[in-house]
């Protein structure tokens, strides 16, 4: 951990404490994504982040930034709130897609509705992680969870949220995005390798995000994640789920650039 | 400087809390409490209040309320206003602020419950407010106004006591007392600076995070944060109680009513006392921290207390707390939006009724 911690380099967005996510979670990743936007971007002194509820609820001991709490989904009217009394700092949430598109759909949608500036990154995994493995607004047709033990059947639950397109056909979003943060494997003429391409360009949207929403605009990036845990696969399994399966439902790209950021 | 006007209670509690320099007003509409954020949307923008500054209809009441939330996080002066219902609703982010001990004002403008229940006067949501509500142990300081001209007065006392404790204050009104219209002397309101430099979300410049949480998932640092809730609640009950009471010097018999209902037992009082009976009238202001001291001083003198409440009894059970068995207390009550009549009140006084009786 300290020698990985090292290689990486310290960022003054993030404290000393190691994170309570499961191994191969990618929260990992986006947490370590987020804090380099936040340097890269000089915002680190201005930035708040809204904490959810669900795997990303801890969040308020990694991140060395101020932190609010917030009820379970409400955290883009938490955000909302802040941000109309103090328009200067940059506000962010990162929710699951339990919290964002079943509990709290509505303040999600709200906030893109009104073109609220501000960001909301919402972990895509098909599953409630931190209650243990239930069906998500997002869990796939057939997919075994544990309230859909015979498979998730659409006859029933109705189909799976698509949130990117959802979001990018509200007028006031102004940046949506849908990106990977699972690595994926390459077969190379030495053997196997592990490709960050989906890496770089999640970092890439989330500077843009936050780009956006200094500009006054509400951004939105989807990050389609793995839970191994939950969906009982080894996880380089889980990984290769996401890139094969979970973006054939949900397509990577992006949906929405009403400022032309990616153009800048 | 004071200044005559006629309005209704709704709107002075708007203006009220504008002239305490309200920053920030989150709204949802319901029957009967639209006039504050109809009058506060009017208001927006008007160069006499420059700190109201944002005004912003939500999409739901647990909307509003997390917005309240958010702007309070941020230090400032946050309010919405409801009526039960959408009190109901409010519940959640009212846990969660008490636990985060933020600090913003709520006001509750009772209707008819449960359920829908109809959009005229009632006292009925007296426990949602003063013994919980939301989940976990908390509690809200609970102001009950009587009258438009504490309307205007209560919104400046509820940020004082909201900012001084770190924790959510609620008014409770009632249909009446929020579409009665009077002829007042608006109060002059000295608005307070607070200092939330140690806790308010700014951003963490030249400083350590400030972290606005609820949550303690090590069962010993949970318990000192219950802990120290429950002393700040402690020091609030000791310190922050207030009441009215009137002609009780004496009195053998105590009618005991808070907001609109204490005005018609006012009138029943000074009726009695023209005839002769040595009867007073104990008002708690404060529903939460409740008077029980001064009603368990008034049972050393006082054989019978009749407390008229527009619910089916939920005061009435505070009052016996207070009273600790040493007088006869007697419950009257009024449901659906009928106000007890001065002589109903008479008679109820005069039967000795045992049990409780809801006209």
């Amino acid at each position: 951990m300290e020698r990985y911690r090292k290689k990486l380099g310290k960022l003054e967005a993030l404290t000393e404490k190691p994170t309570h996510y499961c191994q191969g979670c990618e929260h990992g990743e986006l947490t370590r994504l987020i804090a380099n936007a936040i340097e890269n971007l000089g915002i680190r002194e201005r930035t708040v982040m809204i904490d959810s509820v669900g795997c990303s609820v801890l969040a308020f001991e990694y991140f060395n930034i101020d932190h609010i709490q917030s009820p379970h989904g409400r955290a883009p009217a938490i955000a909302t709130g802040l941000k109309r009394v103090r328009p200067e700092l940059v506000v962010y949430t990162v929710q699951g897609d339990g919290d964002a598109l079943a509990i709290g759909l509505l303040e999600l949608m709200y906030a893109a509705i009104r073109g609220q500036a501000i960001t909301v990154f919402l972990v895509n995994n098909a599953i409630y992680g931190m209650t243990g493995g239930q069906m998500a607004p997002t869990t796939l047709e057939g997919q075994i969870t544990t309230t859909t033990p015979y498979g998730r059947d659409v006859g029933f639950t109705g189909a799976p949220i698509d949130a990117s397109r959802l979001i990018s056909t509200i007028d006031g979003s102004a940046y949506v995005k849908r990106v990977s943060l699972a690595i994926s494997e390459l077969e190379t003429a030495r053997g196997k390798a592990y490709s960050i391409k989906n890496i770089l360009e999640a970092k890439q949207a989330i500077e843009n995000a936050f780009k956006v929403q200094m500009m006054g605009g509400f951004s939105f990036v989807e990050c389609l994640s793995s839970c191994w845990v939950n969906w009982k696969l080894p996880i380089m399994e889980a990984k290769r789920f996401v890139n094969e399966r979970l973006v054939k439902q949900y397509p990577l790209g992006t949906y929405k650039d009403n400022f032309g950021i990616e153009k800048k | 400087m004071t200044e005559r006007v006629y309005m209704k209670g709704n709107e002075a509690l708007a203006y009220g809390a504008l002239k305490a320099k309200l920053n920030a007003y989150f709204a949802y509409p319901i029957t009967p409490s639209t006039e504050i954020p109809e009058t506060l949307a009017k208001e927006f923008g008007s160069q006499e209040y420059p700190d109201f500054k944002v005004f912003l209809q939500a999409a739901s009441e647990l909307e509003a309320m997390s917005m309240v939330m958010g702007a309070a996080a941020g230090g400032v002066r946050a309010m919405t206003a409801t009526s039960s219902p959408g009190f109901s609703l409010k519940q959640e982010a009212l846990s969660y602020a008490a636990g985060m001990e933020l600090p913003f004002l709520v006001v509750n403008i009772n209707r008819g419950g449960p359920g829908l229940g109809n959009i005229a006067p009632e006292q009925g949501d007296y426990f949602q407010m003063t013994k919980g509500g939301g989940h976990g142990s908390y509690r809200l300081i609970v102001l009950a106004p009587n009258s438009v001209q504490e309307m205007a007065s209560f919104p400046k006392i509820a940020f004082d006591l909201a900012f001084k404790y770190r924790n959510p204050v609620c008014i409770a009104g009632d249909a009446f007392t929020g579409q009665l219209k009077e002829d007042i002397m608006f109060p002059y309101i000295e608005p307070t600076a607070y200092d939330v430099s140690s806790w308010a979300v700014t951003g963490a410049k030249g400083r350590e995070p400030h972290i606005i949480n609820s949550m303690n998932l090590d069962p010993e640092a949970h318990t000192k944060h219950a802990t120290r809730l429950d002393q700040k609640y402690g020091i609030v009950q000791r310190s922050e109680i207030r009441y009215e009471s009137y002609l009780t010097g004496d009195a053998e018999i105590v009618v005991a009513a808070f907001g609109i209902t204490s005005r018609i037992c006012k009138s029943t009082v000074n009726r009695l006392r023209r005839e002769g009976s040595r009867i007073g009238l104990f008002r708690p202001i404060t529903l939460w921290p409740f008077p029980y001291d001064e009603v368990r001083k008034l049972a050393e003198h006082a054989n019978r207390f009749l407390v008229v409440e527009l619910n089916t009894g939920q005061m009435v059970e505070d009052v016996r707390l207070g009273v600790e068995g040493k007088a006869r207390v007697e419950f009257f009550g009024k449901v659906g939006g009928i106000l007890p009549r001065e002589r109903e009140i008479e008679e109820r006084l005069h039967s000795f009724a045992e049990e409780a009786v809801i006209a």
